[in-house]
């Protein structure tokens, strides 16, 4: 059934993002808005707007039983989730469609089987897609842990079975030094956690982020290609690009079709991405997780193919074949992707919502802005910190990179703090330009460099 | 008895304790001194210690938990 009318479960950039594509469609859109958001941008583009509840997500997009009903009342096709919320819940998906709706995403059981990390791990095994090397489980002495070990290498990762968000966690370097931790951890997880089972993973040392667009139609599944998104705080990405800058070619069909090959052994449908870690030296990479959903950071991979991946999740949703053959697909250039938050970099990135007194968005060949600003808007402080994403593209990373920086000095935004300076310090720092990069980079260049704090320490002085 | 406010110096939802599983950091009827952190303000995904600012007897709330707040709105009141 083509879909003809669909509701927007989200908000922000991506609410827009969704109208914009459903409209290009001639799909009519509802956008439900919680009390806190009756002036958003996606709520003055759609053609019919449903207040679903008090501003706490909890209370409103995260309240499916009221995004049902509000479906329902408004008669559309189709549910789309956008990311976050309820995008990767399965029970959230199965209540659409025993509504007699469209889930525009997998199926339920899709998104709880690939939700879930040990079966997805186990799917990533059975589809020959490599793992982090580690334990299968709990090991229950030392002896079991040496065999381990003799896959792993050093250093490795000593792991509370019961630990989780960073906690109950040590790395040992040296056997020395692990038949040294080893008791103490097992010591330590049973205090804090009153479990000592222990598992270990394989350290992977100045790993990247790579991760690979796929994008199936419950029979066929294909690849966009890959992302990078190295560039993180506190787990978070700031700066997506497309393709990865130094991944060998024959890594990067390795890869792809390593994706592709997790995803068919489920028969996946809708997009969707599949994120690995890269060590550069091996040229190893190993599965992390499967996102069951569109992805922030999509429009790079959209400006290096020419293809609009919203446009497609309708279509596909609404029961067409895949558009494209694989042979079809074709990169051409380089796309990097800025999240601007609505946080202060001289100020530990503290978030701060407030009005937009002024927006000059820059303009240009190669140059998108996805946002929900407008002039006036006021930004509330329920929600994310994201305000919008400057996504520039070029035939070259080196020409994608000055493009940026113009189209950065360009982008004014003024009335609330921006993430727009520590871009800029990026996008002319030497390390990002020549892509030496990993995981832990950022965090560490924000520890020891000067630039975002020379205003702090004028102040002082 | 002159009574103070405590007031949130920015906008977001009020949080009484520091998760649901705990107590809330003041009951009401409770004294603080200033140091005291008297609830926290999520502000887009990010938590923010609300200090009581002053001492004081007998703490009133005035926000519910997990209500919105806006900046300058008073939380809570002290007897001094």
């Amino acid at each position: 059934m083509t879909i003809r009318s669909v509701l927007i479960a989200n908000r922000g950039e991506i609410a827009v993002r969704i109208i914009r594509a459903a409209q290009a469609l001639g799909i009519r859109t509802v956008q439900v808005y919680s009390a806190a958001d009756a002036d958003m941008l996606a709520v003055r583009l759609a053609d019919e707007a449903i207040n679903i509840g008090s501003p706490a997500p909890k209370k409103s997009y995260l309240n499916g039983a009221a995004i049902v009903a509000a479906a329902r009342a408004a008669g559309v096709d189709a549910v789309h989730p956008g990311y976050g919320f309820l995008s990767e819940n399965g029970d959230f998906a199965d209540a659409v469609e025993a509504a007699g709706m469209i889930f525009i995403g997998p199926s339920g059981d899709a998104i709880r089987l690939l939700g879930d990390k040990v079966q997805a791990r186990a799917v990533a095994a059975r589809a020959g897609v490599p793992t982090v090397p580690g334990s299968d489980g709990r090991i229950e002495d030392l002896a079991a842990a040496r065999a381990v070990i003799a896959r792993t290498g050093f250093p490795v990762m000593i792991k509370a079975a019961a630990g989780g968000g960073g906690r109950g966690i040590r790395i040992a370097h040296s056997e020395a030094e692990f038949e040294q931790q080893f008791p103490l951890a097992t010591a330590e997880a049973l205090a804090a956690f009153g479990d000592g089972g222990l598992y270990l993973e394989k350290v992977v040392t100045r790993a990247r982020h790579v991760e690979v667009q796929i994008f199936g139609d419950g029979d066929r599944v294909v690849h966009f290609f890959e992302r990078e998104c190295s560039l993180q705080r506190r787990r978070q990405k700031v700066w997506e690009e497309a393709p990865a800058a130094r991944l060998p070619e024959a890594v990067r069909t390795r890869l792809c079709a390593s994706a592709v090959a997790l995803a068919e052994t489920v028969q996946y449908r809708g997009a969707g991405t599949v994120e690995f870690l890269y060590d550069e030296t091996t040229q190893d990479f190993y599965f992390i997780e499967v996102n069951t959903r569109i992805q922030v950071e999509h429009p790079v991979t959209e400006m290096i193919t020419g293809f609009d991946l919203v446009q497609e999740m309708f279509k596909v949703a609404g029961g067409a074949p895949l558009s494209l053959r694989q042979d079809q697909i074709v990169r051409r250039g380089h796309a990097i992707e800025c999240r601007i938050n609505a946080e202060d970099p001289s100020r530990d990135f503290m978030p701060a919502p407030g009005t937009v007194t002024r927006l000059r968005v820059p303009e240009g060949e190669g140059i998108r802005f996805d946002t929900m600003l407008y002039e006036g808007y006021t930004v509330p402080p329920f929600y994310d910190s994201l305000l919008g994403k400057l996504i520039v593209w070029a035939e070259t990373r080196e020409a994608c990179l000055d493009t940026l920086t113009t189209a950065l000095q360009g982008l004014v935004i003024d009335g609330v703090p921006t993430t727009i300076p520590l871009h800029l310090a990026l996008a002319g720092n030497a390390a990002v330009r020549a892509s030496d990069v990993h995981t832990r980079f950022l965090e560490t260049w924000l520890e020891t460099d000067a630039i975002l704090h020379s205003d702090d320490r004028a102040e002082v002085a | 008895m002159t009574k103070r406010e405590i007031r949130s110096s920015l906008p977001g939802t009020f949080y009484r304790a520091s998760s649901p599983d705990v107590p809330p950091f003041k009951a009401d009827g409770d004294a603080v001194v200033a140091a005291d952190t008297i609830g926290l303000v999520e502000v887009m995904k990010t938590f923010v210690a609300i200090a009581a600012g002053t001492d004081g007897a007998n703490i009133r709330f005035l926000v519910e938990n997990e209500e919105p707040v806006m900046a300058g709105q008073v939380i809570a009141e002290v007897e001094e």
